[in-house]
């Protein structure tokens, strides 16, 4: 890798699918992150399994809203047949939910972003976008190559080839491959539609909550690939990279 | 010399949304409950959509052990036995509840053949379905119970259910209210529930009797049911039409 060579490399403008598909997913995300804050912020306990209340015990609890300290309950009716301390109680406080236009908005930015992810798995793998430009070279796979890019990263040692790195690779790879469809698919097991459906979600997820579980934090990496992407982006060349994937021809 | 083409990319587009908007919007004409011009709710009646097109009808939700039944929050608006409670009080309900749901009777009416009311032993005749489900609620929580119920099925049969019928309101004592389209009404395991975990519902979940729709989120389950009302029109009596707050809640 040669500075004075990479600086005069010519900017490859991107396919308008990828740039279409880039601005639709990177709006819809937005939307997403933050309706499924505001959904969060009315019941921020996590648990792990198949079900779980403020009456069970969380895995544990975000200080997210009024609703992490919650406040009380009435009288509490023990189920008299069923063994250990199951109970009913009702609440006596009103919570923090704005789910109404929360909900609606998570799923009308999902129908969007999944609509477009299709298109993009599509178009990707026709036009062999995902093959030349994202599939790591046989050469490229040598634990060496690998370090030296994350050390670059580290040392902000970053050169503009025109072409993706190991480590860019790796990780774009995961985003569309791994994370994506994981945060889709935890989504869809939260709905009692559709594992009446396709029960097996409930199963290879271990149950609703800890679908929901994965789906926060998967949806965490998410928020963190993108702030990492777009600091990446800013020091490797704002201008360029952003004119490369917005309006650049 | 510039190529005339039959339409630019600009017009391209713009035809190409017109149409497909055009299309969603025949489809939620005859299918779909209206929007009212709310974009969230256009949102939700393509999920309606899309799931009454996909998914399977008949399957069942997923039923559990009676080892893995937990703890029961609940979260309604209020307790209609409650003159303090401005928003659900009833003082039929306060009655009904000091004699111990003796004389309870459901009304079943609209587009039935025999409108009429059922005392809770005339529907325990109609037969019973006992199920361990899920209540997913759309704050997060989820909880796992035992409920023993009619048919809703059952009920809507008996009754005489015309073949103009489209959906089912659910009328609580409570003020709340919900509706559901014939497909869920006829889920097998949509079931107006008058036992809980092998006793009668207590108090603050619904009692005397309350519904399961096991395919759609907790806020469907309309407690302390009052009135039964089949419309072959779309009706959503939910108080938060215009909020945002989807009628369909299968997601």
């Amino acid at each position: 890798m040669n500075l004075s060579q990479s600086t005069k490399t010519e900017v490859v403008p991107h396919k308008p699918w990828v740039k279409g598909a880039h601005f639709i997913i990177t709006l819809s995300f937005l939307a997403l992150t933050v309706s499924g804050f505001v959904i969060l912020m009315s019941h921020p306990r996590l648990y792990w399994g198949k079900a779980g209340n403020d009456l069970t015990p969380a895995l544990f609890e975000l200080p997210i809203s009024r609703n992490y300290h919650h406040g009380g309950w009435d009288k509490s009716i023990p189920f008299k047949h069923v063994t250990g301390r199951q109970v009913t109680a009702a609440r006596t406080y009103d919570i923090f939910n704005e789910n109404g236009w929360g909900r609606s908005t998570h799923f009308l930015a999902a129908w969007f972003m999944v609509l477009t992810g299709i298109i993009y798995f599509i178009a990707g793998f026709y036009s062999g976008h995902f093959w030349r430009n994202l599939v790591p070279r046989r050469r490229e796979f040598s634990l060496k190559l690998l370090c030296r890019d994350v050390a670059a990263h580290l040392r902000r040692h970053m050169h503009y080839t025109g072409k993706y790195g190991l480590l860019q690779k790796i990780t774009y790879l995961s985003v569309i491959f791994l994370l994506f469809p994981l945060v889709i698919l935890t989504g869809f097991t939260m709905s009692p539609a559709i594992t009446a459906s396709y029960p097996f979600l409930l199963k290879i997820f271990f149950g609703h909550q800890s679908a929901r579980t994965i789906h926060f934090f998967a949806a965490v990496l998410l928020l963190l690939f993108l702030l990492v992407h777009v600091v990446m982006v800013a020091r490797s060349g704002f201008k360029r990279n952003i004119w490369a994937i917005t309006f650049g021809r | 010399m510039k190529r005339k083409l039959l339409m630019n990319r600009r017009q391209a587009i713009l035809t190409g949304l017109t149409s497909a908007g055009a299309l969603l919007l025949s489809g939620c004409l005859k299918k779909a409950p209206p929007t009212y011009g709310n974009i969230l709710r256009m949102g939700d009646d393509l999920t309606y959509i899309a799931q009454r097109g996909l998914l399977s009808q008949r399957a069942l939700a997923m039923e559990y052990q009676k080892s893995e039944i937990t703890s029961f929050p609940v979260t309604d608006i209020g307790d209609p036995a409650d003159p303090a409670s401005k928003k659900a009080y009833s003082k039929t309900y306060q009655q009904l509840q000091r004699n111990n749901f003796k004389d309870f009777a459901l009304v079943v009416e609209g587009c039935v053949a025999a409108p009429r009311k059922y005392s809770m032993d005339e529907l325990k005749k109609l037969g019973a379905r006992t199920q361990i489900t899920r209540h997913t609620c759309e704050e997060g929580w989820s909880a796992i119970a035992e409920w023993t119920g009619v048919p809703l099925s059952a009920v809507l049969k008996d009754a005489g259910i015309l073949k103009t019928a489209r959906y089912v309101g659910l009328y609580g004592f409570d003020n709340y209210a919900e509706s559901i389209d014939m497909l869920d009404a006829f889920h097998p395991q949509t079931i107006l529930a008058h036992t809980m975990n092998g006793e009668e519902i207590p108090a603050r979940n619904g009692a005397p009797l309350r519904l399961r729709v096991e395919t759609q989120l907790g806020y469907k389950n309309v407690k302390f049911l009052q009135r039964i009302v089949v419309t072959d029109k779309f009706t959503d009596p939910a108080p938060d039409i215009t909020s945002g707050w989807s009628w369909y809640t299968g997601i």
